[in-house]
């Protein structure tokens, strides 16, 4: 790692004050993404900020929804009774990450900015459109079967790992941020991630010093009819190949709302709107998933090695269709 | 941390004559530690001295005491940080480079080598400690962002001369084969006890709308929430095992047999 200052913000305004003031500072959530980054060089922070005395840690029943503190650790997230009961999907995507260990550290705010784990943009010797800007991007005609079939530029091709935020995406999140003057805004889940077009480098629409206080999910009537089902290499501790997030809202047979967002197929999370509208009115059958499925894949753009995405991404979005309405 | 005033050797008197003869009276009448000369020799062996100093390496840690370690002098350390924690129950103060991990903090500086560096970025768990009653990962925390925790590691498990029952499940079952990750997957284990505990779910736990505690595990589930635990030798059945003792209290058939 390269030398930096590191300080202990005593509350937000501070915290924020110190990114302001230096381009090179970083915020140090559970430091799970940044030190593993600074580690390899891929970022070199010449000072940090730790946040781990600020507030921001509460997890609580508002009158729209829930809110996580972006200060909350994973583990407390996933296994808050109240996320558990009313939104499983988010307690099932959280625990379908990392480790025991790692879930211990990670807090909310730093798992939705965790950086793409694309091997290229780890190794400081290849180019890389999103480390480097303009040096090119090794993956897209490099070996790429962990990347992205849906979203891509020609710029990069990598996903976003977090299988949190596949969650969030499926469940209408929102990021709540605070600036300097304590002024706050917040961001729609959707609006939050970006696609890589010709600036990869960004992996958000946050701006530097930025803090995230908190994120917001408003109720919903997914709690019975939801799944996570990650697809990946190994049977647990390792990112997804393909992972889908379903909220079903059921009548009888018949499905009322379908929310379904995926992961690992694209540079942030992939909702799917085509497999959703081909469901909503639709009785819940197996030929209808199909449909769905298809209706969403079909639109898949597959790089030279990941072509197996796309029968992967129609299998698993039928067995997350089918888990959600078993329940 | 008490000074050390142990002067030099002849032998550190002669390698350093040798290095760096103008320097060596200043050194010695102005009562130079030895502390200075390692590090000296430290920076030294960087540049075209190197060669020089071979040898030099066994010196050094034929007499440096483990008192005198986590005293650095200043001018070593790059923008330090002083962190007063808990290492196994009793206070530790210590100043650290802001760059250094709770890992090398504990192995290099406190002289606590059994948690273990393995890939260094969240990969194995071979390092994994207890931190506030939590199993983390030592090698992606700071050492500076630790002030006030509580740190427990393999050495703090023991109680006087009694192991944690852990520690004897793991002795019994044979739950290591190298025993690199040993001390990583112990400390993990322990960890384990108090989630299951307070019910905590897993991935692979059903029905997790409901929250049971004191929940008992059954194989899968103890695999499953091992999974930060990587064990090159694949002693994992063992390990299982021994987890599954310790928490059911109850006697479990070892799963090896001796040969004949
Ligand atoms: C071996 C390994 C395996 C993993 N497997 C998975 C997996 O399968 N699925 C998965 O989803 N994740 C996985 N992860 C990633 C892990 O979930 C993330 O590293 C973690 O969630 C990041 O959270 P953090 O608090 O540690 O972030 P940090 O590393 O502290 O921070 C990440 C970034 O966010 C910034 N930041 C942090 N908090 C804030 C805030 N409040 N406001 C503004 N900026 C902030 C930091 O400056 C930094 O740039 C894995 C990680 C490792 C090391
Ligand atoms: S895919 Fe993106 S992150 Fe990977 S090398 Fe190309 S530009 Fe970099
Ligand atoms: S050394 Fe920390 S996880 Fe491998
Ligand atoms: S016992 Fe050798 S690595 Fe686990």
């Amino acid at each position: 790692m390269t030398p930096f200052k590191f300080s202990i913000a005593d509350n937000p305004t501070a915290a924020i004050a110190a990114l302001t003031k230096n381009d090179h500072a970083a915020f140090l959530g559970g430091g799970t993404n940044l030190l593993d980054l600074m580690k390899e060089h891929v970022t070199n922070p010449t000072e940090i900020v730790d946040l781990g005395k600020l507030a921001f840690k509460e997890i609580k029943n508002t009158s729209s929804g829930i809110s996580l503190g972006a200060l909350a650790k994973n583990t407390d997230t996933a296994n808050h009774p109240t996320i558990r009961k009313d939104y499983p999907l988010l307690s099932k995507a959280i625990l379908a990450g990392a480790s025991a260990q790692i879930r211990n550290m990670a807090t909310n705010g730093g798992n939705l900015l965790q950086r793409t784990r694309c091997s290229y943009f780890y190794d400081i010797a290849m180019p890389c459109n999103k480390r480097q800007p303009g040096s090119g991007c090794a993956a897209i005609d490099g070996f790429n079967r962990m990347h992205a079939v849906f979203g891509w530029s020609d710029k990069c091709v990598a996903v976003y790992p977090s299988d949190m935020a596949v969650a969030l995406s499926a469940l209408n999140a929102s990021v709540k941020v605070m600036a300097q003057n304590s002024t706050e805004r917040t961001i729609a889940i959707h609006d939050f991630h970006l696609l890589p077009n010709d600036h990869p480098e960004k992996d958000n629409s946050l701006k530097h010093g930025e803090l995230i206080t908190s994120i917001e999910i408003p109720k919903n009537n997914f709690a019975e009819h939801s799944a996570y089902i990650k697809v990946r290499d190994r049977n647990s501790y390792a990112f997804a190949l393909v992972s889908v997030a379903v909220g079903l809202e059921m009548n009888g047979n018949v499905i009322k709302a379908a929310n379904i967002s995926m992961g690992g197929v694209a540079h942030k999370p992939w909702r799917a709107t085509n497999a959703e509208q081909a469901l909503v009115g639709k009785a819940a059958v197996l030929a209808n998933f199909e449909k769905a499925a298809e209706a969403e894949m079909r639109l898949a753009r597959p790089l030279s090695h990941n072509k197996f995405k796309i029968e992967m991404g129609k299998n698993t979005l039928i067995n997350a269709l089918e888990a959600a309405y078993k329940g | 941390m008490k000074q050390n005033k142990t002067q030099l050797t002849p032998e550190e008197k002669k390698l350093f004559g040798d290095l760096m003869p103008e320097d060596l009276e200043e050194v010695i009448h102005s009562g130079f530690n030895r502390r200075h000369f390692v590090k000296l020799m430290g920076l030294a062996t960087a540049g075209l001295l190197a060669s020089h100093l071979i040898g030099a390496e066994q010196l050094f840690a034929r007499s440096l005491d483990l008192e005198e370690i986590p005293d650095l002098i200043p001018e070593a350390i790059e923008n330090g940080v002083t962190v007063n924690f808990k290492v196994n129950s009793s206070l530790s103060k210590v100043t650290v480079d802001s760059r250094m991990t709770l890992l090398d903090t504990l192995r290099e500086r406190i002289g606590l080598t059994g948690s273990k560096k393995g890939c260094d970025h969240g990969q194995c768990g071979a390092c994994t400690v207890i931190v506030d009653g939590n199993r983390v990962l030592s090698c992606l925390t700071l050492a500076a962002s630790c002030e006030g925790k509580s740190v427990i590691t393999i050495e703090g498990l023991a109680k006087e001369n009694e192991l944690n029952p852990m520690q004897s499940a793991f002795l019994k079952h044979d739950g290591f084969q190298c025993g690199f990750c040993t001390p990583g997957q112990i400390c993990s284990a322990v960890a384990l006890m108090k989630e299951a505990k307070e019910g905590q779910a897993s991935f692979i736990t059903k029905d997790i709308r409901e929250h049971r505690q004191g929940i008992m595990l059954s194989e899968e589930e103890i695999s499953e929430r091992m999974s930060g635990n990587i064990c090159r030798c694949g002693a994992y059945p063992n390990i299982v095992a021994a987890i599954k003792e310790a928490q059911s209290g109850k006697s479990i058939e070892q799963s090896w047999l001796f040969a004949g």
